[in-house]
């Protein structure tokens, strides 16, 4: 008998193509966010604000994986930006070869801003890296605060994580500070916005930001060429 | 929910290392697992046991090396192990700790014979 030391990640051949995207991401000036969350957290009707308030001039594309349906991609076309659903056919997650086939249905277009909506799950979509410049963790108060404890990898991996449907506040036993010390005890770092979708509040900032992003990716696209 | 696809990973990876060495026969693949890395180590090893069954690697075995959360004082350079979230490190009580172990999803070794 032999032992053969591998040491290689077992996503190995994800960890290559979404290395692939992200310096093609680089090298188009292309932003890129990677929404995860629970089903039912809100993340569609939250993209749908996110590219209302979008400057018409800035190029956003959408890619949403869904399991089945192409009801999101549809919801979220209205507004007029290039949306593409991706139906995993039973797969929990999107991988980095499903955007890799996505992006090749806009030949030669660039884009200032990709917004991937992963399939509704806190669990596997956080294994697959899909060439991100950043996670987005999704949770609405109409979930328990103690989600970030029950389900570390996501809210570890994830920058920004959105506290979302605080309208719903006065009617669920939902506590905001136990979440955010939560999140902080899982990922000191994390940012958080507030947001409603219904009433709005909240957006403002995350669309503010939002663009800041954008820009500044933008900025740094320049200074590296 | 995905370990199905992990394990199918760690197949493809074990059947690439074994065609390195022609005429030997993969009996035993290891794995580290983190206790961050969003496996279940059951699940997982259901899902490889339904793939290596009847197929060309039917016999080979898996071993799971579990990995704990695990963080380094960026003040006093103490490591330590992450228990019940608690970053703080239990030496000096700094909040500045970072992690370094517990996301692995990794192979590292695969057994083979003649």
């Amino acid at each position: 008998m032999e032992r053969v030391a591998v040491e290689k990640k077992v996503l190995n051949e994800n960890d290559r193509v979404a290395a692939e995207l992200r310096q093609r991401f680089a090298d188009e000036g292309t932003l890129v966010f990677n929404f995860i969350s629970s089903p039912g957290s809100g993340k569609t009707l939250f993209l749908e604000r996110t590219l209302e308030a979008m400057p018409k001039q800035t190029r956003v594309a959408v890619l949403t994986g869904d399991v089945q349906t192409d009801n999101d991609a549809r919801r979220l076309a209205r507004v007029g930006f290039p949306v593409q659903q991706i139906t995993t056919a039973g797969a929990c997650h999107l991988d980095a070869r499903m955007i890799d086939k996505a992006l090749a249905a806009w030949p030669g277009e660039r884009f200032d801003l990709l917004l991937i909506e992963n399939v509704g799950n806190l669990v596997c979509p956080t294994s697959y890296d899909l060439g991100e410049e950043r996670k987005i963790v999704l949770l609405s108060v109409t979930e328990g605060e103690d989600k970030p404890l029950k389900y570390p990898g996501a809210f570890f991996k994830s920058k920004v994580m959105i506290l979302n449907k605080v309208d719903l506040l006065p009617y669920v036993p939902f506590d905001m500070q136990t979440a955010r010390d939560n999140a902080r005890r899982i990922n000191p770092d994390i940012e958080i916005f507030e947001t409603s979708c219904t009433t709005g509040q909240g957006l403002e900032a995350w669309n503010a930001w939002l663009r800041l992003q954008v820009e500044l990716n933008q900025v740094k696209v320049l200074a590296e060429r | 929910m995905h370990e199905m696809g992990i394990a199918s990973s760690v197949l493809d990876a074990v059947r690439i290392e074994a065609g390195k060495y022609p005429g030997s026969k993969p009996s035993r693949v290891g794995l580290r697992v983190g206790e961050w890395a969003g496996v279940d180590r059951e699940s997982l090893r259901f899902c490889f046991e339904a793939l290596v069954m009847d197929s060309d690697l039917a016999g080979l075995q898996l071993e799971i090396d579990y990995r704990e959360r695990r963080n380094r004082c960026e003040r006093c350079g103490n490591e330590f192990a992450v228990l019940n979230y608690e970053i703080r490190c239990p030496r000096c009580s700094s909040e500045a700790t970072a992690a370094i172990g517990g996301s692995e999803l990794d192979i590292a070794y695969v057994e083979l014979e003649e």
